[in-house]
């Protein structure tokens, strides 16, 4: 590492779009962030809002119609954009990992663990058989899976939905990538689960330094791991910063109705079985969307300002990582329950 | 709200196992003791029960994947049929009743699931969906059906205009919105909601946990509310049932569970949701997963994963016994003190 620290991935502008028959959806417009080494990003966002469309972007997995027209990936410094498909290849799987939602979708279920794994150590590395299956078992051991050579020797249908995660997060983890991609990886899972596999994901990005998008709609499990947190709709960052600017002092609109909706951010305000503060309305069509805020149509602060497309605010003195897409930002409005 | 109205829909030492077989025959026997005939497995989902709702209450039913929350609410709504114990609603065994009188019955209770997308036929406009049940049941007839579903599709929100789409042309929560409007269009008292919000997006998540809260003031209904979200169950619920592997091992007022949690089971439940004002938490976890319901442990179904365990906990089961004014919990722990 240089006296002047690159950040592991930097996005400049990012615009990945959608060509459909109906007409070109602005799926990713414009995302920018910076994300240093060891540090743990937690991208939310509703369902649509783009989050998981911008980790398969920094991956190269978006797949036609989709595509990456226009922005920089930078990783580690160099545009993963300009490079060849041969050259992000052999990044993708060794230094930058992605884990899914969906764990039976992600392992080949006609395959045994061991064989996947040991595949995917020999992608990157020429290693014997012997030596991959001992690396394999390591990670599954770090995993915190029990009996790992048994484990080894199943089929991803003999696993339960807990160890079958736990073995996808192993595979992303063989090459002790320096930056994980982690799109929705426990929202299937029970709480139980969910804890174990945090809690073995925050000692190992912590141990090996490596950074951490973890993409989410649930701003609770992100508020225990993250570091910072940015907020999107309808393809753009509308809140940037640390997890307590963001949770404590939301300046979006947005953000600000998202934790009101949650039943338990209530419960500290509100009796039990009061009603839940909720956003008016539906995400917008991306077909149609807004001239200017995408918020606007369900924005309680929007006057003709918003009409115009707002940028990211300029970091300001007392808060420089806290920066906000919004022409009327401020702390929540004391308003009366709805 | 008192305790003692009588329950709408009483659940008692109720039971439920997949996969077991009547009894074998003499030749069934023999073919057992040569080997050609193999035991089945039998899958123990729910185990010796009782649970009774109130007009007008909202219980809640937690517990992780498998524990058999979702075969409870089945059996409370009459889609399954109890291997054991028995299901009175209105104080009438459901399995007593004759044809008609099951069938008003079995009304009064309805279901709304979990997945929007697969819970509504997608080849029935929603004025069918919503309509059919109702006018089957002689609520309505075809003349007054329109106005029909055109009111029930009002009273959850939907603009009866949309009636004649059909289901893919609505989002998630709209969708939910429709399963909701079946199931009050024949008029019940209590609505069954398995994880009916678990699929939603937040502040969709609000809207229609807004919408039950008012359903409940407007209609008097009565919630059998089952999730594994504990934020939720703490908001909407009057009372709290804990189930771990086919067993209630907790039941007690929402207020009193969250206050003082007894079981072990639900003091670790309760340390482990992600809670938006804890920041950068070591998240301490109870060790390995819920076990096979197939092939229970011996004793207290939690003891393998319990941090308390004692050797009694291996070979005697726990009774739920009442530790507090209507706070029962099952757990060997509570004779020792």
């Amino acid at each position: 590492m240089s006296d002047v620290e690159v950040p592991t991935l930097e996005l400049r502008d990012l615009q990945t779009r959608f060509h459909t028959r109906d007409g070109v959806l602005p799926v990713v417009d414009g995302v920018s962030f910076t994300l240093a080494r060891g540090k743990v990003l937690g991208l939310v966002g509703e369902s649509g809002s783009g989050k998981s469309v911008t980790g398969f972007s920094i991956m190269g997995l978006v797949d036609p119609p989709g595509r990456v027209e226009g922005g920089q990936v930078l990783f580690q410094g160099r545009d993963l954009l300009q490079m060849s498909n041969a050259e992000r290849r052999a990044l993708r799987g060794d230094r930058i990992a992605m884990i899914f939602q969906d764990p039976m979708a992600t392992l080949n279920p006609v395959l045994r663990v061991d064989t996947q794994m040991i595949e995917t150590v020999q992608a990157h590395r020429s290693v014997s058989t012997m030596a991959a299956r001992k690396q394999a078992a390591d990670t599954l051991a770090l995993m915190g899976l029990s009996n790992a050579e048994e484990r080894l020797r199943a089929y991803p249908h003999q696993l339960s939905g807990g160890m079958r995660q736990r073995v996808a997060i192993a595979i992303a983890l063989l090459h002790g990538p320096d930056l994980i991609i982690a799109d929705e990886p426990t929202t299937a899972l029970d709480v139980t689960i969910q804890a174990q596999i945090l809690s073995e994901m925050q000692k190992l990005v912590a141990a090996r330094g490596t950074s951490l998008i973890w993409i989410s709609h649930d701003l609770s499990v992100v508020a225990g791991l993250a570091d910072e947190i940015a907020v999107m709709y309808a393809g753009r960052i509308v809140e940037h910063g640390t997890v307590d600017q963001v949770l404590d002092d939301p300046q979006h609109p947005y953000t600000q109705g998202l934790i009101g909706s949650l039943p338990s951010a209530n419960l500290r305000t509100q009796r039990r079985g009061a009603r839940l503060r909720q956003i008016a309305g539906m995400a917008p069509n991306l077909l149609q969307m807004p001239a200017g805020c995408a918020f606007a149509p369900r924005c309680a602060r929007a006057s003709a300002a918003c009409a115009a497309r707002p940028e990211m605010s300029a970091p300001s003195a007392d808060a420089p990582s806290h920066r906000v897409r919004c022409f009327h930002p401020g702390p929540v409005a004391v308003e009366a329950p709805v | 709200m008192s305790l003692t109205t009588l329950p709408l829909v009483d659940l008692q030492g109720v039971s439920k196992r997949f996969g077991a077989q009547p009894p074998l025959g003499v030749f069934g026997q023999a073919l057992r003791r040569l080997g050609w005939n193999t035991p089945p497995v039998v899958t123990h989902a729910v185990d010796g029960v009782d649970l009774a709702v109130r007009p007008g209450e909202v219980v809640g039913l937690v517990g992780e994947s498998g524990c058999g929350k979702s075969t409870l609410g089945r059996i409370a709504t009459g889609l399954l049929t109890p291997t054991e114990g028995s299901v009175q609603v209105d104080g009438q065994p459901l399995h007593g009743l004759n044809g008609d009188a099951r069938l008003a019955a079995r009304l009064r209770v309805q279901m709304v699931f979990q997945d929007p997308f697969a819970s509504l036929n997608p080849r029935l406009r929603v004025s069918r969906i919503v309509g059919e049940a109702a006018r089957l049941h002689g609520l309505t007839d075809a003349a007054g059906e329109d106005d029909y579903v055109s009111a029930q599709l009002q009273r959850v929100g939907l603009d009866p205009a949309l009636r004649h789409r059909y289901p893919h042309q609505f989002s998630g929560g709209q969708r939910q919105r429709i399963g909701i409007a079946r199931a009050l269009a024949v008029q019940p008292k209590m609505l069954v909601c398995d994880e009916a919000v678990a699929a939603l997006d937040v502040s969709i998540q609000a809207q229609i946990l807004n919408l039950f809260m008012d359903l409940r003031d407007e209609l008097g209904l009565a919630y059998l509310f089952i999730s594994h979200d504990l934020g939720v169950i703490r908001h909407l619920c009057d009372r709290v049932a804990v189930m771990y592997l086919g067993r209630v091992v907790e039941s007690a007022p929402v207020d009193e569970l969250f206050a003082r949690p007894n079981h072990p089971y639900t003091r670790a439940l309760l340390a482990e949701i992600p809670r938006i004002d804890q920041r950068r938490t070591a998240f301490n976890t109870i060790r390995g997963e819920i076990p096979s319901p197939i092939t229970p442990p011996s004793g207290c179904h939690f003891h393998p994963r319990c941090p308390q365990a004692m050797p009694r906990c291996r070979s005697e089961v726990p009774t739920l016994r009442g530790i507090a004014i209507h706070h029962a919990s099952a757990c060997h722990l509570n004779d020792a003190a």
